[in-house]
């Protein structure tokens, strides 16, 4: 088992945790950002698996543009943790 | 009891998942159009990434249901947040550390952007993430200074261009007599930046429409609804 | 890339499908199904890409030193270039749709949600909303217990 095996054991070892993560944890932004890292994860795979095409539009899509939409939904969502406190103050 | 049955269920289809995908051969795949496409396609469509030439030239008619399923998506996405409120006060404006990146970072960002894709028939890259990379440096600039919102009239003729400007050279290859989509002007100078024919040109368009899309999407998600 | 490393890459394909299936099923809050959806949406992409790969595979891309002989399969990632950015058309229009439930009914939890949609479907025709499963039966006689023995039919 050379090293490169051994990427490949840690690399999945952290995306199945990132995806158990993102169903288990309470913070919904916590959530997602494992979600976030869990794309990140797979698009190492992709340049490791010889498809760069792939990989770029995975980072670029799938982390970046889909992070900042969890983000963005979040908020109007109003899953941000000090905003949740404040509504529950005012309900 | 729901989350047992589910469990078992879920385990049930990854085993079975797992014995079928074992079963392929997986270091040596047959490739059978794939040998195919790539004895072919340096000769036939003349881009230097074979990727781009499967997807605009070989399955071009992919990437058009691509587009119109993303325009479905943005333009539902418009209808069900509503119109913008003015009358409400924006957010705060980001600090001064997002402020001055984004002051300094907004042409390099949409320049990379712009690079991506002109290049996507040369290197890995192309229409999708240019456009994504485009939307990025808009929807940083509105996330530093959130009064400051792009102009949805403005994206949406931009995007509305665009895939007229991809339909259009689509079309045109009919003028020529061939099938809708096939790229003309081809197979000349591999590897150099003006070659391959329309196939920059429909990147283009799909880079164009992609980042004014997901622009106006992501604004979309920072305004307050009308309702 | 040696075998055991396909194989593991072929589990953590098939591991985030089902990962994101039982978070499909069993999540309790909108935004959480969202979010299992696009992992589960990960895992199929990663499963298609694997299947195109070849030992001592190069990327496909013609450059002046390279020939055609090694390269790995680019129609699978064709199809799955497409796959991402639909994917993350889906997940926008399922926050959006997020975003107009929560504003409409107050609440992301998918039980409450489930009943306030239902009381206000049966509201608008004009039926009697139904009372909930787990309310107690109020004036209706309790059905009888499982274990009691019954008489037969005939």
């Amino acid at each position: 088992m050379d090293w490169l095996d051994l990427i490949v054991v840690v690399l999945v070892a952290l995306i199945l945790t990132g995806a158990m993560a993102t169903l288990l944890l309470e913070n919904m932004l916590g959530a997602a950002v494992a979600s976030a890292l869990v794309s990140l994860g797979v698009s190492v795979f992709f340049v490791l698996l010889r498809a760069p095409d792939v990989a770029l539009t995975e980072a670029a899509v799938g982390a970046g543009l889909g992070g900042l939409l969890l983000a963005l939904a979040a908020k109007r969502l109003g899953l941000w943790r000090i905003e949740v406190q404040q509504e529950e103050k005012q309900s | 009891m729901k989350r047992y049955g589910t469990l078992i269920f879920a385990s049930g289809l990854a085993f079975l998942l797992f014995v079928m995908f074992a079963a392929l051969p997986l270091g040596a795949p047959p490739m059978t159009v794939g040998h195919a496409i790539l004895d072919q396609a340096a000769s036939q469509v003349g881009a230097a990434n074979i990727v781009t030439s499967v997807v605009l030239a070989y399955r071009g008619i992919d990437t058009l249901g691509e587009l119109s399923i993303l325009f479905a998506a943005a333009s539902a996405v418009g209808l069900i947040m509503g119109h913008a409120r003015h009358d409400k006060p924006a957010g705060a404006p980001g600090g001064f550390i997002l402020r001055a990146g984004v002051d300094l970072l907004y042409p390099l960002i949409l320049m990379v952007g712009f690079y991506i894709i002109l290049h996507g028939h040369l290197t890995p890259g192309g229409g999708f993430q240019g456009g994504v990379a485009l939307a990025a440096a808009i929807i940083l600039a509105v996330l530093a200074r959130p009064g400051d919102l792009p102009s949805h009239a403005a994206l949406s003729w931009v995007e509305g261009l665009a895939g007229a400007g991809f339909i259009a050279t689509g079309l045109a290859a009919l003028a020529y007599g061939h099938a809708f989509l096939t790229p003309l002007l081809t197979g000349e100078r591999l590897g150099a930046l003006v070659s391959a024919g329309t196939l920059p040109v429909l990147y283009i368009a799909v880079g164009l429409k992609v980042g004014a899309e997901l622009a106006s999407l992501l604004s979309r998600f920072t305004e307050e609804a009308a309702q | 890339m040696s075998d055991f490393s396909l194989i593991a890459l072929l589990g953590c394909a098939i591991g985030l499908i089902g990962i994101g299936f039982a978070g499909l099923v069993l999540g309790r809050n909108l935004f959480r199904i969202v979010l299992a959806l696009s992992i589960a949406e990960a895992g199929a992409n990663l499963l298609l890409i694997l299947v195109g790969f070849r030992y001592g595979g190069i990327a496909p891309i013609l450059e002046p030193g390279r020939t055609v002989a090694n390269m790995v399969d680019p129609v699978p990632q064709a199809m799955v270039l497409t796959a991402i950015v639909i994917g993350v058309g889906v997940q926008a229009l399922a926050l959006a749709l997020a975003i107009r439930a929560r504003n409409a009914y107050g609440t992301l939890d998918m039980r409450l949600l489930r009943e306030r949609m239902e009381s206000d479907i049966d509201r608008a025709a004009g039926t009697t909303p139904d009372t909930s499963r787990q309310a107690p039966a109020g004036t209706r006689p309790l059905p009888p217990p499982l274990l009691a023995k019954r008489e037969p039919l005939s």
